[in-house]
């Protein structure tokens, strides 16, 4: 490839090697371009049963009674079965490695128990000898429900008298249970500094309210499940998952069994971004299993995907900013109230870790609200309950920087965040590279390119994702031709075989291509976090570093035992042993390997680590440059340029780095325009096809131009930071300063549609 | 239990024949009886181009076909890309771009960018996006996607030089 195809994209360099930071074809690319890789729907045993899930009709509804027996007496119908075929266990913590909720309500959105709380709650499950008749008796379950009142928004939700959801759900009042009933499962508050005094000192006050839908991660490949309870107890599951561990330990702790019961096996997975950690059907698929005794498999269709897995929240946020006429910023205030759909457990947390991230402030007040309403119980999407903060957050600081007659970028970087900053939610900033994106933006061409003609805006964002480390495995066997075999258990959804492959590879001096990557089962490797938490190269690349470390100590000690000299005074080099003092003495990695066997046998590698919670390597920020034109006629916004800069610390494979950032700006893009759940007002979502649920398509975008900035982790050993999340979190806001560029209007609610441009212009003539 | 058809194909160049429930559409024919899993099923309404295949030289969402309309029909899938052990330049360059991120998607993008190489061995850069938005993908942002296929018609096109 030549650097002319890549005139639109940079890398910024720090540090060069010479493996990491090159693009190698990935090692599964073979499989998945000619049709060969197995995704989890594609998985097939002998005497497979199908099964579907019941759902419900309702938003809101107490379930009376459910009678199955039409349903199994059905010809072809093996198995029935509802909350009751799940074991009563003691409620307890269940941990998705990106976030956690309790068992109870786990348990509660797996198979609904006395109450459905959104419309396609799953209520019961068959399995029959093929997925038409498993459909056919859906129809034969009759289930008789007291239909109650939706309450579909955090607002309406938290009214004095709305229709609650929980009969047990009280309050966590500032880390005090209080005991009044309410939709309201948790109120924080993160307090730095003194924020009366903070306002009492700026020369300029804005405050704005805004509002978001809920959205949907919009993977195309549906929730899938198979699963096989067999003879001797255990429990097999082969699904599309982001972590195999958490399926696992999620999946043992609904149906009450020892985690060693239970085995997954990862197949392919077909797009996550967070939706695919909970488990919806893997406890299901087991339970019909159980009691059919046959495999079965479960794949959800597309309507299914929206109306009853987790997409992200809607929100409801005020956000005040003051600063000097000088540009310093000298107060922020947030209240966020996040819904969390049909249980607890809103990204509201998250969102407020990242709300004011970017920024170096004195005095700053968060108010997180986590509320449940009648929808969907919200799951982890790509940064998590970032982008909507930052929807609110970068407005407000353009309209600061427009009010005091000072550039966006130029106002960002003088109250940027930089090493040593602390946050308002406790942690200080080790090295990262707020400073370097937003100078990286301000430096590029696109900034200063002229934007002529009526109708154009242009508009700048920046965000931050504060990324997780967690527990990681990896093993590594030489193969005599000098060839190591790696395995791990981070399923691969984008390329992270060879992200992986390749750290190991640049500690041994081979090849990308002399390492055979392999995602095993969770019988086959140590515990190993979700692919999640843009940790997957940071973490698990760690991993498969040290082990390659092991295997390298094990070489150097194998050579100094076959030259008969001190292993001290051996050292690898490029892929070469070599004595230090002995310049006859070496061998290459390959005919080391080869004389492995003669010499005392193979060699395995090995490590497990654990690479820290939130915020490890620093988190990364993402900053975008756009320029939109908005049609007078229709309001439909064209994206006519857009920018995206992110800290990558060390892009591993550049190629695939500019991937996230592609897809998270798209993605964005999406978010900011068009996607949203198209609610009615008894609770149903009006738009759950793909067609009607508009996500971008290849004729809504120009190419997305990319720009990797290098400012290396503190902590992993190549510089690494995670980089598949900070991406979504500026395309939501830096569109709608593009849009107020274009039309003078600030845009506070998403999707900024045509719909929504059309009347905000009227209302503005009016 | 309906009475299944006999259907005669031709799939990839090899003639198949298969029973089939008239309500099966070819998606569900192609994955489930034939075992050719390389299609996939996204959305099963036609919206998504996950299941595209060429029927006859044209393409369509195998979804929204009925497997007894296969009959006596030429079908191509993603199975039938590859000449042999030589990946199609079209698959050689969505490795070489990193056109893929999931891999989900690829089969039907690939046999759709195929289809548009054939009629098409020149399309601009609106010709590609617009041929390719029956086809989604959530993970990539389509740039790379893009890029991929122009990179490809020009190695076809110096092949054929």
């Amino acid at each position: 490839m030549t650097t002319a195809d890549y005139d639109r994209s940079v890398v910024l360099s720090s540090v060069e090697y010479k493996v990491v930071g090159t693009r190698p074809i990935r090692p599964d690319g073979a499989d998945k371009v000619t049709g060969r890789a197995l995704y989890g729907a594609d998985f097939d045993m002998a005497g497979l049963l199908h099964g579907k899930v019941l759902r419900s009709p309702h938003a809101h509804a107490r379930i009376r009674s459910i009678d199955t027996s039409k349903a199994e007496a059905l010809p072809g119908v093996l198995a029935v079965v509802t909350a009751r075929d799940l074991p009563q266990v003691e409620d307890a913590s269940v941990d998705l490695g990106e976030g956690a909720t309790t068992l109870k309500y786990l348990r509660g959105n797996v198979l609904a128990e006395d109450k459905v709380l959104y419309k396609g709650h799953a209520v019961a499950a068959v399995a029959a000898t093929n997925p038409h008749v498993a459909e056919e008796a859906l129809e034969f379950i009759d289930v008789d429900y007291e239909v109650l009142p939706p309450v579909l928004t955090a607002p309406d939700a938290m009214k004095e008298g709305a229709p609650l959801l929980h009969d047990g759900l009280t309050t966590e009042e500032l880390g005090e249970k209080t005991s009044k009933p309410s939709n309201v499962a948790s109120h924080f508050q993160h307090v730095k500094g003194d924020l009366e005094k903070g306002f009492r000192e700026a020369d300029v006050i804005v405050e704005r309210e805004f509002n978001t839908k809920t959205v949907h991660q919009g993977y195309i490949e549906p929730q899938n499940a198979t699963a096989l309870w067999n003879n001797d107890g255990r429990l097999h599951i082969w699904c599309s998952t982001q972590g195999a561990f958490t399926a696992r330990d999620a999946t043992s702790q609904v149906l009450d069994m020892p985690v060693s019961q239970v085995v997954v096996t990862p197949m392919e997975i077909g797009g996550g971004f967070g939706g695919k950690i909970n488990v919806y059907l893997e406890p299901v698929a087991a339970l019909l299993s159980r009691k059919s005794g046959r495999p079965v498999k479960v794949v959800m269709s597309r309507a299914d995907v929206f109306e009853s897995t987790g997409p992200t929240c809607g929100s409801n946020m005020k956000v005040k900013i003051g600063a000097k006429r000088d540009g310093t910023i000298t107060a922020m205030q947030s209240y966020l109230a996040y819904e969390a759909g049909g249980f607890p457990g809103s990204p509201v947390g998250a969102g407020a870790a990242c709300v004011f991230a970017p920024y170096d402030v004195e005095n700053v007040t968060i108010d997180g609200y986590d509320v449940v309403v009648n929808k969907p119980k919200t799951a982890a999407y790509r940064a998590p309950g970032a982008p909507n903060a930052a929807f609110a957050v970068e407005q407000v600081v353009d309209e600061i920087a427009q009010k005091l007659g000072i550039d966006p970028i130029e106002l960002r970087l003088k109250n940027a965040a930089k090493e040593g900053t602390r946050q308002a939610t406790g942690p200080t900033f080790p090295r990262i590279g707020c400073v370097e994106v937003l100078e990286a933006m301000r430096n590029h061409p696109h900034y200063s390119a002229p934007l002529d003609g009526p109708n154009k805006g242009r508009g700048v964002a920046i965000g931050y994702w504060f990324n997780v480390g967690l527990e990681s495995s990896c093993n590594i066997s030489v193969s005599a031709d000098g060839t190591i075999a790696l395995v791990e258990g981070s399923t691969d959804i984008g390329g992270t075989r060879a992200s992986i492959s390749m750290q190991a590879a640049e500690v041994l001096g081979i090849p990308a291509e002399d390492v055979r990557p392999s995602v095993v089962n969770t019988d086959s490797v140590g515990y190993t976090g979700v692919t999640g938490g843009s940790r997957t190269t940071y973490a698990t690349g760690w991993a498969a570093y040290e082990a390659a470390q092991d295997v390298k100590r094990q070489m150097i000690e194998r050579a100094a035992s076959i030259w008969e000299v001190d292993a001290d005074s051996i050292e690898l080099a490029d892929g070469v042993f070599q004595s230090k003092s002995d310049p006859e003495l070496k061998l290459t990695f390959k005919e080391l390997a080869g004389q492995l066997s003669g010499s005392g046998g193979t060699v395995v590698g090995r490590a497990n680590i654990n690479a820290g919670g939130m915020g490890a390597g620093g988190g990364s920020f993402c900053g975008n440059i756009v320029d939109v034109e908005i049609d007078p006629e229709t309001g439909k916004t064209t994206v006519l340029r857009f920018t995206t800069v992110q800290d990558a610390g060390k892009a591993v494979h550049p190629s695939y780095v500019e991937g996230q950032m592609q897809g998270g700006s798209v993605q964005g893009i999406g978010w900011a325009l068009n996607e949203e759940y198209f609610m009615t007002e008894d609770g149903a979502m009006a738009n759950s096809t793909l067609l009607d649920y508009r996500m971008p398509t290849s004729l809504d975008i120009p190419m997305i131009d990319t720009v990797i900035v290098e400012v290396p982790s503190h902590d992993h050993p190549y510089g690494v930071r995670g980089v598949g999340e900070a991406n979504i979190v500026p395309p939501t806001p830096a569109m709608a300063n593009a849009i107020h560029g274009a039309i003078g209007l600030r845009m506070t609610d998403l999707p900024i549609s045509p719909v929504a441009i059309m009347k905000a212009t009227w209302d503005s003539k009016k | 239990m309906p009475a299944k058809t006999y259907v005669q194909t031709n799939i990839n160049g090899e003639h198949v024949d298969f029973l089939c429930e008239p309500r099966q559409s070819l998606l569900e024919c192609l994955r489930d009886i034939i075992g050719l899993t390389g299609t996939k099923e996204g959305c099963n309404d036609g919206n998504c181009g996950a299941c595209t295949v060429m029927l006859d030289g044209i393409i369509v969402t195998a979804c929204l076909v009925l497997g007894v309309e296969a009959e006596g029909k030429e079908i191509t899938t993603i199975e039938g890309i590859a000449q042999g052990s030589t990946l199609h330049p079209i698959q050689l360059a969505f490795l070489e771009d990193a056109a893929l991120q999931c891999g989900i998607c690829t089969p039907g993008f690939i046999v759709a960018a195929k289809a548009l190489l054939d009629q098409n061995p020149d399309p601009t850069e609106h010709e590609i996006r617009f041929w390719l938005a029956n086809n989604l993908c959530r993970c990539t942002g389509y740039d790379k996607i893009v890029r991929a296929v122009q990179h490809a018609a020009e190695k076809m096109q110096e092949a054929t030089v």
